[in-house]
């Protein structure tokens, strides 16, 4: 027999006789929602890592201080990349009798590669407003353009002839802003672009210059990440490869949570869309019961069954996948488009990747919550057909779910894209629905002691989730579980959004002051003073190399890591301070303490930093500084909370020990925008001074937050319409046996009244029961994923809980009222004729 | 009729434990049924009937006792084997009809045909279906025909394979008297034209009194 085409013959007419709808709307809602948010969110991290690429410049930059191998750049082209690359120096430049330092940016056609250069008008007299327009390519040879303060320290306006090296260039544009002008502790010097073509002619490259050389790379993000795993591996001594994550690690820590949670997010889509196919599927295989030992009567063998529904349920599957899929598609296009106008940024183009995990999404949900029943189904006794009253073994045993729940973690692990979050979730869920299950079954034995007596719709409410205690147990579980996902998701999501604004808040540091001498401390403080500027905390600093780690010399080649091997590469800075900063937590070790005075030099290290170097407690450092070598020994990881703009060190150590070692000071305020003109006057003031404006990099991480929480929010309401699906699937598995009841009650003499009364007690208790399982689990739940995963201060929130509750009693009741109300109208014989 | 019995059962007794305490719902069957007989298993409620009509088709396993189906031992045989059996030999009739919900009419019927892999399954469960008067309901479901349109239905399709053997639990028990008599007169019509042995079970004189054979049952025992 060709049991393919009988499965497809009997999966087409229950499609038809209306047996599969419940089952295939949960799935389709299920898949869809799963596969819009994992669309969605791919489409919307991989624009937050575009966005901020911008301050880059490009989607990867290759520096080093010796000119690149052109094989770099066309190897970048044959993968299809775009590339350009700029030189960078320092140079004096000078205009008459003014001669000024500058940071000199030599750049090739196609810069920049990412993000937009801005020229504005120069200042005029009594001219406050400026017309900002987006630079068409690079300065033609022979020009340049210069910013503000090229302008006002060399006092030149267009037109102007500067020399430049041996050049004489004209200056033809006002820079206002660059995309790659903030990212790193780049000088922030008064700068110059200029066409690399002219740079010759400045004879400013000689042997022993500080030049920096870069080449730019964009593109596809696949080939962008082949090309950075291609030159990793040919990176030479002195170059290095920089993605925006490497440069920011606030911008890092951003994305990471963005990601996390939009992951969390896909993931509560994943357990509400279960639990409502697990609903749907018992019904089925509960109308299926007498079906099966009809067809075992006829001659079907059990390995028939198995295999004629096996190929069913793929069929099914895969259908219902593929229209959620497609669903999604149109779905999330549709807010793709929505949020690309509401916040001018474009979305690129969605992987396939989401469409894959769509349907596997849900052959995996089917086969995982189907197989297990359909297992048992085939072993239907034959008897069934004599006698009703022969009920399957193990039909509502949860051995059958506990399958569905092992192949949901697997996917769970996949789609959180973190062993951490998706063990942490598949635990708190499978913990839940133990918890959910002894204490459901617990108070519905407490309703058994304190039988109500009467014949009021109480009594018949509590009567019949008595009698259905499993079926009323697995509809509460099932609809606590979805709700607590919902509710998981608000707490977090809360916490998240406030967490981000407490963290950048409206004054957060936007300008960081670098080189200050120790006898300019004072001055400064005068200065911030006579500007109502709150003074900031000033941090001394000793930059420093690192040589030695536990005597033996660093070697590059040691660090396969292409971010380590930059990090040992990197000059940094030495710190020093007797308190922990606010924003740093002690992970390992102990902060010193005055009393106890230690024969090593104690040094703290930031634990990221450490992990990445492989650096561990105990270890012994060994710095080069301007004033001789400098060793200490790791006492304590810190974890720093680089969000907060706060000026942060990697290397912190014991006051006093680098007392004797060539130091400057750093500190970081907030400069109102208003106030900007006061730095020109704080140059002039302190010309050694470097001030480097972080405040687009504030605005940009601003802006992906609220980027970030726009989708969040969408994504949100996606996994609420999942909601409501379990909503209905959990009213639709009792409708059988509620029909049946309607007939025999009606017969009775009850009126439509009287049962819709008792049958809204029902669901107001079952609502109620699982609003409260839905408000304890996400509680708890959320704390988890607050502290071990998003690394947020959770806050317990008593009104979102008691919000949980009454949304569930309310649903519960009004959705239940109205699937049944079919139930009530249909007259009893036939019903009782069936 | 022939004279070979196509059913023998013996020593078949079925015990249940309910709750610590065994209970005996058949007890030390033994019988022979030949080729084309009719026979008519009766007795009060609770007697065994339905046990014994389960026994006899394969549908349950006996605590002892023997039961050979045209010359096989069906309890050597393990439960796909009799699945196998029954596939190939029996046909079924039920008190409540076992129609599948979401099958038309003919689905119902060509349900048997399509699991055996039968190739033309539509135009004989068609066919059969004319044969019992249902040629213009074919395309309705259960829910759609009345008793007596269903059971006709239930009759195509234990007809449609052709069975050996029929067996029948209370056929008409859910149909009024003058449908039932219909129905026990297309039965009997058909079993004749088809040489099936029957065996049903019933509470209906009129319906026993019209089979070639009653097997009484009391408490579990067969009497005379």
């Amino acid at each position: 027999m060709n049991m393919i085409r009988l499965s497809l013959r009997m999966l087409l007419r229950d499609w038809r006789a209306g047996e599969l709808h419940i089952l295939t709307l949960a799935l389709i809602i299920a898949v869809s929602s799963v596969a819009t948010v994992s669309f969605f969110s791919d489409r919307v991290q991989r624009a937050l890592v575009l966005e901020s690429n911008r301050l880059l410049g490009g989607d990867l930059l290759v520096i080093s201080d010796t000119p690149l191998p052109p094989g770099y750049a066309e190897y970048a082209r044959q993968l299809g990349l775009k590339t350009t690359h700029l030189t960078r120096f320092p140079s004096m430049i000078s205009f008459g009798d003014n001669s000024l330092l500058t940071s000199v940016k030599a750049v090739a056609p196609g810069y920049p590669l990412r993000g937009e250069l801005k020229l504005a008008d120069p200042p005029a007299e009594g001219v406050a407003a400026q017309h900002i327009r987006v630079a068409q390519g690079i300065p033609e040879r022979e020009t340049v353009w210069v910013d503000e303060k090229v302008m006002v320290a060399l006092e030149v306006t267009l037109g102007d002839k500067i020399e430049v090296g041996a050049a004489e260039l004209t200056v033809m544009s006002m820079v206002e802003s660059e995309p790659d002008h903030s990212v790193g502790f780049v000088s922030m010097n008064p700068r110059l672009l200029m066409n690399e073509e002219d740079l010759a002619a400045t004879r400013l490259i000689q042997p022993g210059s500080r030049i920096s050389y870069q080449l730019l790379v964009a593109g596809d993000e696949g080939r962008v990440a082949g090309f950075r795993r291609w030159i990793s591996e040919r990176l030479s001594p002195g170059e290095r490869v920089e993605g925006i994550q490497d440069a920011r690690p606030e911008i890092r820590s951003a994305l990471d949570r963005a990601g996390k949670f939009l992951s969390l997010a896909a993931l509560a889509s994943v357990v509400v869309a279960a639990a409502a196919v697990a609903l749907a599927i018992r019904r089925f295989i509960q109308r299926h019961l007498d079906g099966c030992a009809v067809m075992r009567c006829l001659g079907a063998t059990e390995s028939d069954l198995l295999r004629l529904y096996s190929y069913y349920f793929v069929m099914l599957g895969s259908a219902a996948s593929l229209l959620g899929c497609v669903l999604a598609v149109l779905t999330q296009e549709f807010l793709s488009y929505w949020l690309s106008e509401l916040l001018g940024i474009a979305l690129p183009l969605p992987s396939v990747l989401p469409f894959i995990q769509g349907i596997l999404t849900g052959m995996v949900l089917l086969l995982g919550f189907a197989l297990p029943p359909l297992l048992n189904l085939r072993q239907v006794p034959a008897l069934r057909v004599i006698r009703r009253d022969l009920e399957l073994a193990n039909l509502h045993s949860l051995a059958g779910y506990g399958f569905g729940f092992a192949i949901l973690s697997v996917l769970f692990i996949w789609k959180a894209e973190s062993f951490k979050l998706g063990i942490m979730i598949m635990f708190g869920f499978l913990l839940a629905v133990i918890l959910f299950g002894l204490f459901g079954l617990l108070l519905i034995r407490l309703f058994l002691l304190t039988r109500p007596q009467g014949s009021g719709p109480w009594s018949y409410g509590l009567a019949n989730i008595r009698r259905r205690t499993i079926p009323s147990l697995v509809q509460a579980t099932a609809l606590g579980l979805g709700l607590m996902a919902l509710l998981t998701l608000t707490l977090v999501r809360n916490d998240l959004l406030e967490d981000w604004h407490a963290r950048l808040p409206e004054n957060a540091p936007n300008r960081f002051l670098v080189n200050v001498q120790s006898d300019q401390q004072k001055k400064l403080m005068g200065f911030f003073d006579e500007h109502a500027i709150p003074r900031p905390e000033i941090f001394p600093m000793v930059r420093g190399r690192l040589m030695k780690i536990n005597d033996r010399p660093v070697n590059l080649n040691d660090y396969p890591d292409p971010r380590a091997k930059q990090l040992v590469n990197r000059e940094f800075n030495l710190s020093w301070t007797d308190t922990l900063q606010s924003d740093n937590e002690i992970v390992a070790g102990r902060w010193w303490r005055e009393e106890i005075i230690s024969s090593e030099h104690e040094l703290s290290m930031e634990v990221e930093f450490a992990e990445t170097l492989g650096l561990k407690m105990g270890d012994r450092l060994t710095f080069y500084t301007g004033g001789g070598d400098f060793s200490a020994t790791i006492t304590s990881l810190r974890k720093v909370d680089w969000d907060t703009f706060h000026v942060n060190f990697f290397a912190v150590v014991r006051p006093g020990l680098l007392d004797n070692y060539p130091v400057s000071y750093i500190t970081s305020f907030y400069l109102p925008p208003d106030k900007t003109p006061i730095l020109q006057e704080l140059i002039r003031m302190f010309p050694n001074f470097l001030v480097i404006d972080v405040a687009s990099v504030i605005e940009r991480v601003q802006n992906m937050i609220e980027q970030v929480t726009h989708a969040i929010e969408f994504v949100f309401l996606f996994t609420l319409l999942a909601g409501f699906a379990v909503m209905y699937a959990a009213i639709a598995s009792t409708q059988d046996e509620r029909i049946y009841e309607a007939a025999i009650f009606r017969t009775l003499g009850a009126r439509k009244q009287q049962l819709a009364r008792a049958w809204a007690v029902e669901f107001a208790v079952l609502g109620t029961l699982a609003g409260f399982f839905a408000a304890a689990g996400a509680s708890a739940l959320g704390y988890l994923i607050g502290k071990y995963v998003l690394h947020i201060t959770y806050s317990p929130s008593l009104w979102i809980g008691a919000v949980g509750v009454l949304v569930s009693v309310i649903g519960v009741t009004v959705i239940g009222l109205i699937g049944t109300r079919t139930t009530l109208s249909q007259p009893p014989l036939q019903v009782l004729r069936k | 009729m022939n004279n070979q019995p196509i059913i023998q059962a013996s020593g078949l007794t079925r015990e249940v434990d309910t709750g610590g305490t065994r209970l005996t719902i058949l007890q030390d069957i033994n019988l022979e049924i030949c080729a084309g007989e009719s026979i008519a298993v009766v007795g009060a409620s609770g007697s065994g009937k339905s046990t014994l009509l389960g026994l006899l088709a394969g549908l349950d396993v006996p605590t002892r006792g023997t039961v050979f189906l045209d010359g096989e031992d069906i309890f050597k045989l393990d439960e796909d084997e009799r699945a196998g059996l029954r596939g190939r030999l029996l046909g079924f009739m039920f008190q409540s009809f076992q129609l599948l919900p979401s099958l038309t009419a003919l689905e119902n019927v060509m349900l048997p045909l399509e699991l055996s892999g039968a190739g033309n399954a539509r135009e004989v469960a068609h066919s059969w279906l004319e044969r019992v008067g249902l040629e213009k309901r074919i395309r309705h479901y259960p829910r759609q025909l009345s008793g007596g349109e269903q059971q006709r239905v239930a009759i195509a399709r234990a007809f449609v394979t052709r069975p050996k053997m029929l067996f029948a639990d209370e056929p008409t028990g859910n149909l009024d008297a003058a449908t039932g008599a219909q129905i026990i007169d297309l039965m009997f019509a058909i079993n004749r034209e088809q040489g099936t042995t029957l065996i049903l079970v019933t509470h209906d004189e009129n319906l026993s009194a019209r089979c070639s054979r009653v097997i009484k049952l009391v408490a579990g025992r067969a009497v005379d």
